[in-house]
């Protein structure tokens, strides 16, 4: 195992010590992409619905799809993406240094990130907020009642913040115990090293699929905190930036027109639905204005599947993790997707 | 004295022109590097430079030796996961010097368990990668041992569980008095608490080292020559005279620097601490790398850190090993 404090080192000094003109990068992350014929996309080493290997090694998750997405418009084949999993604290040195073209790392976005990392967050793919997991046998329903205990969180993470304000604000002392990896963290809490697990809502549904016995296990009710996490590009190459985000704007647009995987051919033959022919490109040249070509949301849906579609695979009621639609609905559904309009 | 004219034909001016011609080439390539290190990170709109230590951290250190809150600023949290590595790194010499010592002679004994036991000791520590022996004794102390809730008893007042040592602390209140851990509703809490993580850390660190410095306990010994040891004996010393007299003084000229490298490698392999959850620089500083995004600068602290550290442990072995050595007459 590498360790992981010299990875961040080596990064950040990679970052330092690049000597090349660095103008010459802006700008060319499509052109990089194109030659390289993949897109290399930093992802999480195991968050299962956002990011993880599947038992045939296969990276699957709502964050893998972006990636997925971005490959299926830029290269016109969504396997052409090269997967990094990172660590928390390696995400974003790994985009500094141009390691990666997109972080999709279920990474919350927050000001300090978006304006003083030289990175840049293309968009909101999924809403989630920090909550607490306990043993059942604590007999605890409620956050506020978490006065003593010990917390086991991720280093590196808004959680690390959001928690202290939490026990500060409610005059409740707690100790904390810090690891570096995901897996580290599950392992000592459901060791019994720790009496509650605090992140993002959504890792903690994650983290439960992964024990033997998830009856044991309560979510409790308090969210603390507000993540919105999203994918984020290198700052300084617009034309990036706007194929990545329009990549999540597609994707939640296919699903408000209705458009999915298993009816996108069928549609795009016969549809006269003015909105689906300019998604699909049967009409309008939408892609041309990303430098892309016509048909770049046609092939995201076909190969990878719209918003919604991605959603249930991933994280929805069907799989082990069943969390509900909730915020992450569409915007004319109850939730707080609302994509701006392809047109 | 008249000062010496330079001249390229003398060895000492040949000599002058190169070290300084050698300050040159390093002085422009450190200014180099630091010129472009600044344009980058401005091209690349990464805010850069310390002002970051004055400001609030607003996250929590689970454990340390001085009081902090998520309130102290980033400055307070480097200087709290300092202590931190200083206590493990200063404990773990403490304990692996002795038990070195005595592993290392055990090497030597005529009794063949002492001897197979203490070459086991040597070969399994020495030739397994330190961090999965870290790993190993984490899983020990979390998984093996019972909850916090129901924690083993040791002695009256002496509890381990999952949530670590707990030993009664003596106190001052109107008069010696000692605060007793005291098992609560989330487990054991009061007195002097380990948690897990720094006993993990800190058994890893002093036995793996231990295995070191027996190795070289061992060959300081094997380096005094027989005769000395004949010597005294012949002239009627006692067994135990002999080796506090004769053979240890002329050892330890051997040992002592050796020792020293041990002793800064343990403090460098306290770093791997982040692995298992222990809020050493290292880990403060990770943390501070994500909340703030300044890995650069926060990497440069880790490495003065340790420098310093080690430089300070080098002079003081330095200062020590004088006092053992030679002394010619």
């Amino acid at each position: 195992m590498a360790h992981p404090g010299m990875r961040t080192a080596a990064l950040a000094l990679l970052v330092a010590a690049s000597i090349a003109p660095l103008p010459a990068l802006a700008g060319k992350t499509l052109d990089g992409v194109r030659q390289r014929g993949e897109v290399v996309c930093g992802v999480n080493t195991s968050a299962p619905g956002f990011s993880a290997a599947d038992s045939q090694g296969r990276w699957q998750g709502l964050d893998v799809d972006v990636c997925r997405g971005v490959a299926a418009a830029v290269l016109k084949d969504a396997t052409k993406v090269r997967f990094v999993p990172l660590n928390s604290q390696q995400r974003f040195a790994a985009l500094q240094a141009g390691e990666i073209d997109v972080l999709s790392r279920n990474t919350t976005w927050t000001m300090t990130r978006d304006a003083s990392l030289g990175i840049v967050f293309t968009g909101i793919d999924y809403y989630d907020g920090q909550g607490f997991m306990v043993p059942k046998k604590l007999k605890i329903d409620s956050a506020k009642k978490l006065g003593g205990a010990t917390v086991c969180v991720q280093a590196g993470t808004t959680s690390e913040k959001n928690v202290a304000d939490f026990f500060q604000a409610n005059g409740l002392k707690y100790k904390t115990v810090v690891f570096d990896t995901a897996e580290a963290i599950t392992s000592a809490f459901f060791s019994g090293r720790c009496q509650a697990y605090t992140t993002d809502m959504s890792d903690l549904a994650g983290a439960r699929t992964k024990v033997a016995n998830p009856n044991d296990y309560l979510i409790l009710p308090e969210v603390i905190s507000k993540e919105p996490l999203g994918p984020s590009v290198r700052r300084g190459d617009d034309e990036w930036f706007q194929i990545v985000r329009w990549t999540l704007y597609g994707m939640l647009e296919a699903e408000e027109a209705g458009v999915t995987q298993a009816n996108v051919d069928k549609v795009k033959a016969e549809s006269k639905d003015p909105i689906v022919q300019r998604l699909l490109g049967v009409t309008e040249d939408m892609g041309g204005l990303l430098g892309l070509d016509k048909e770049w949301l046609y092939r995201i849906v076909k190969q990878v599947g719209n918003y919604g579609e991605s959603f249930e695979r991933n994280l929805g009621p069907k799989t082990p993790l069943g969390l509900p639609r909730g915020a992450n609905n569409l915007w004319n559904k109850g939730g707080l997707m609302y994509a701006p309009p392809v047109r | 004295m008249k000062p010496a004219r330079f001249s390229w034909s003398t060895r000492s001016g040949r000599a002058l022109a190169f070290q300084a011609g050698f300050l040159l080439v390093l002085t422009v390539a450190g200014w180099a590097l630091w010129r472009n290190t600044a344009h980058n990170l401005a091209v690349r709109q990464i805010r850069s430079g310390f002002a970051f230590l004055d400001q609030r951290a607003g996250f929590d250190i689970g454990e340390g030796p001085m009081p902090y809150t998520p309130d102290a600023s980033y400055l307070r949290a480097f200087a709290a996961g300092l202590g931190n590595t200083l206590r493990v790194s200063l404990l773990g010499i403490l304990l692996a010097t002795p038990l070195g010592a005595l592993v290392g002679l055990g090497r030597l004994s005529r009794n063949v368990l002492v001897r197979s036991l203490s070459t086991g000791w040597v070969e399994v520590l020495r030739n397994v990668p330190l961090v999965i022996q870290l790993f190993a004794w984490y899983l020990v102390f979390t998984q093996l041992l019972p909850d916090p809730t129901g924690p083993l008893v040791l002695a009256p007042h002496v509890y381990l569980s999952k949530g670590g040592l707990q030993l009664p602390m003596p106190v001052w209140t109107g008069g010696p008095a000692l605060e007793r851990p005291e098992i609560t509703a989330f487990g054991v809490s009061g007195g002097i608490s380990l948690t897990p993580e720094f006993l993990a850390l800190l058994v890893g660190l002093a036995t793996t080292t231990s295995a070191s410095i027996a190795e070289i306990v061992r060959s300081g010994v094997l380096a005094v020559a027989k005769g000395q040891t004949e010597a005294a004996l012949a002239l009627g010393l006692p067994h135990r005279l002999v080796i506090r007299r004769v053979v240890l003084p002329q050892a330890l000229r051997v040992i002592v620097p050796p020792l020293t490298s041990q002793f800064l490698n343990l403090t460098k392999n306290s770093s791997l601490a982040v692995a298992i959850g222990f809020p050493d620089v290292v880990s403060i500083a990770n943390t501070a790398i994500n909340q703030n995004g300044q890995a650069l600068e926060c990497i440069l602290l880790i490495m003065s850190v340790y420098l310093s550290i080690n430089l300070a442990t080098a002079a003081l072995m330095a200062w020590y090993n004088r006092r053992v050595a030679l002394v010619e007459r």
